[in-house]
């Protein structure tokens, strides 16, 4: 038994396939819930559609990265080259876009690169190595073969008995309630 | 009982308004992505296995010559760093020769993996996920081995840093206008963005192994770098978008590695190395190095670890015919090039290829155009490509043949130019041999530890292409009649 003291995080909720998954995301998005998340070893097909998600904002990261990688690359070697040390090199222009190019293209695909992954990283708020569901056992099987849905104790909808209802409606064999 | 209708024929909905759509006929349809029916839990013990059980005796038959070979790396470059760059055979008038040859090869062979992790993602080729792993390590590592060379062979090692965009000690910077400095920015982005595109494909599967563990120490590292990842939704709908992304950065990336190196070519004016064709002729035969390198490692990697459900033979067949068209990509260029010549009337430039083809260093010639243009042919047969022996050899001749085209390309061509004076004979010496029996060292060194140490296989993507990871297939769940809008 949970000591009285400690807070639930939330209900636990198992299911073995695809199919599954993706029919109880759709009944627990309808129950009107909205601190949940679906937990899968790969992502579904589908599954963004049936929990409602809208597009991901990654794209505006690597976007932002890509233009100060261009921005960078051409300032940087106009500042070099013919601001700071002008050096005649076999009567070719002090500055030039076309040499300039290669550099700051290399340069935007490389801040492009490092938008997209910490953009996933914070939109995501990853690292956290502490998280109530890596402390249970059973949801180790998530990056095995098990698909599980959370519904946290937080949201105004939660209730232990009725969550716990919808969910073995929607097809779970196994639920728990997870502390914090 | 319906009537057998043809797959041509239009299906038209029955009754119930269930549309029957008829089965195409066996010889149609494609071989599965994984064999056997695998399970998820299978693939997941089957790719952990690898890294949870004790090295195998290969392992280490394998890992001690290489760890031994990346010593004498170390010492060869010690010796180099130390006397000089005269330890080489790089002579008057052969000033760039097996170093450049050797950077050139590594690099290119870089490119397969970054072809197949960004551009055949693009391309929807499912396909890919079997292999993407092991050939994105193998980029980074060929990546690491290439960068060596421009640090050596620069003759001053300490001074490297000038290459950097900081002021040197006499205040002047880098200078923009040369292709070397473009391809320092190239070369740096392609590692640094290969490095990123690993990582992030990694996250999951150290999850995986992470969710395994036995050991503290285990559980403490995998957890660390998987940065506690739970396969939230939510979170793979951002990580799916920046794949996306980061393959569609990937994409312009890889073909702009090789444009830049072949670049440091082109933009000169000597004979042999002054033509435009250089930049998509040195990204087509990048890839074909690239896929040759991904044959000879996974050949003997999936039956000594028994990957054969996973690495099935149609991966080893479309790997193969990727290798057929970009070899004959290669050999159109080849032609191309002896064309060009003849055409142009530049009497340098014919001479340069006659040079080539019949000069005293027609043995390399030979070699590249056999290994390059004329063995893959081979592999319009599918007897051939289904013949694990026949692929291996096949595969090892293209990384030889890739070689000789560099050698070809940078030796040959630097050793006789304008004037006859000028001309020379290139050799090699023993240091310029064991610095790159020395860089194959530290690419087996560093592959054998990633498949000890690392999933091998990207094992959430594989789970991900399984007919039971469909929630509208039979096997995934999926009952008749039910329909998730």
């Amino acid at each position: 038994m949970p000591e009285p003291a400690s807070k639930p995080y939330g209900i636990l909720a198992e299911f073995t396939t695809a199919a599954s998954i993706l029919h109880a995301a759709g009944k627990v998005r309808q129950a009107g819930f909205r601190h949940w998340d679906v937990f899968t070893p790969f992502p579904v097909h589908g599954l963004d559609k049936a929990m409602g998600l809208g597009n991901s904002k990654v794209g505006w990261f690597a976007f932002l990265g890509g233009v100060a990688g261009y921005t960078t690359g051409m300032l940087m070697i106009w500042y070099m080259n013919t601001l700071d040390y002008p050096i005649v090199i076999g009567g070719k222009p002090m500055f030039s876009p076309f040499s300039a190019f290669p550099p700051s293209y290399e340069l935007t695909i490389l801040f492009g690169a490092f938008g997209s992954l910490f953009g996933m990283l914070f939109l995501n708020r990853l690292p956290r190595l502490h998280h109530p569901l890596l402390k249970n056992k059973r949801f180790s099987l998530v990056t095995h073969d098990r698909f599980f849905i959370a519904i946290e104790a937080d949201d105004p909808k939660y209730s232990e008995t009725e969550t716990r209802k919808l969910l073995e409606e929607a097809g779970s064999r196994h639920i728990e309630v997870v502390e914090e | 009982m319906a009537v057998q209708t043809s797959v041509l024929e239009v299906a038209r909905p029955g009754p119930g308004g269930v549309v029957n759509v008829p089965e195409p006929p066996p010889e149609l349809e494609r071989a599965p992505l994984v064999a056997n029916n695998r399970s998820f839990g299978w693939l997941s013990n089957r790719v952990a296995s690898l890294s949870e059980d004790a090295a195998p005796v290969w392992w280490w038959i394998l890992f001690i010559p290489s760890v031994l070979a990346l010593a004498m790396l170390f010492l060869m470059m010690s010796y180099q760093i130390s006397t000089g760059v005269g330890v080489w055979g790089n002579m008057h008038p052969v000033m760039w020769a097996w170093d450049i040859v050797n950077f050139v090869w590594w690099i290119g062979i870089g490119h397969a993996g970054t072809l197949i992790s960004a551009i055949l993602f693009l391309l929807r080729q499912r396909w890919r996920t079997a292999v993407n792993r092991a050939a994105e390590a193998m980029t980074i590592f060929a990546v690491m081995c290439a960068g060596i060379y421009p640090l050596l062979h620069v003759g001053r090692a300490w001074y490297d840093w000038w290459l950097l965009p900081l002021p040197n000690s006499n205040s002047i910077w880098p200078q923009f206008r040369s292709p070397l400095m473009w391809d320092v920015f190239a070369v740096s982005t392609y590692f640094t963005v290969s490095v990123l595109f690993w990582y992030m494909g990694l996250i999951p599967d150290l999850a995986v192994l992470r969710d395994r563990a036995k050991s503290r120490v285990r559980q403490f590292l995998y957890g660390l770098f998987a940065l506690g990842w739970t396969g939230s939704n939510r979170h793979w709908s951002n990580y799916e978008k920046a794949y996306l992304i980061l393959a569609g950065l990937s994409t312009p990336l890889v073909l702009s590695v090789h444009s830049i190196v072949s670049l440091d070519f082109s933009v000169s004016q000597l004979p042999g190395w002054h033509t435009t064709i250089f930049p998509p002729y040195f990204v087509a035969g990048a890839v074909f190095s690239g896929f040759g390198m991904v044959l000879t490692l996974l050949i003997p990697l999936r039956s000594m670890f028994k990957l054969q459900d996973i690495i099935t033979m149609r991966h080893i067949d479309v790997m193969c015919k990727v290798t057929l068209l970009t070899g004959s990509i290669v050999g159109y260029a080849y032609l191309m090039e002896f064309f060009i010549a003849w055409y142009s009337g530049n009497p340098n430039e014919r001479f340069h290829f006659e040079n080539r083809a019949l000069g005293p260093y027609q043995w390399a010639w030979l070699f590249m155009v056999s290994c390059n243009v004329l063995i893959p042919q081979l592999f319009w047969f599918k007897r051939l490509r289904q013949n694990l022996v026949v692929v291996f050899i096949i595969s090892i001749l293209v990384n030889v043949g890739m070689w000789f085209e560099r050698f070809v390309i940078i030796v040959v061509s630097l050793h006789r130019d304008f004037i006859p004076s000028n001309w020379g004979y290139y050799r090699p010496t023993w240091v310029d041999i064991c610095t790159y029996i020395g860089t194959f060292g530290l690419f087996f060194t560093m592959f054998l530890l990633f498949i000890r140490f690392l999933p091998l296989i990207a094992v959430s993507e594989v789970k991900g292409v399984t007919p039971q990871a469909d929630p509208h297939h039979p096997l995934g769940g999926a009952k008749e009649g039910v329909h998730h809008a």
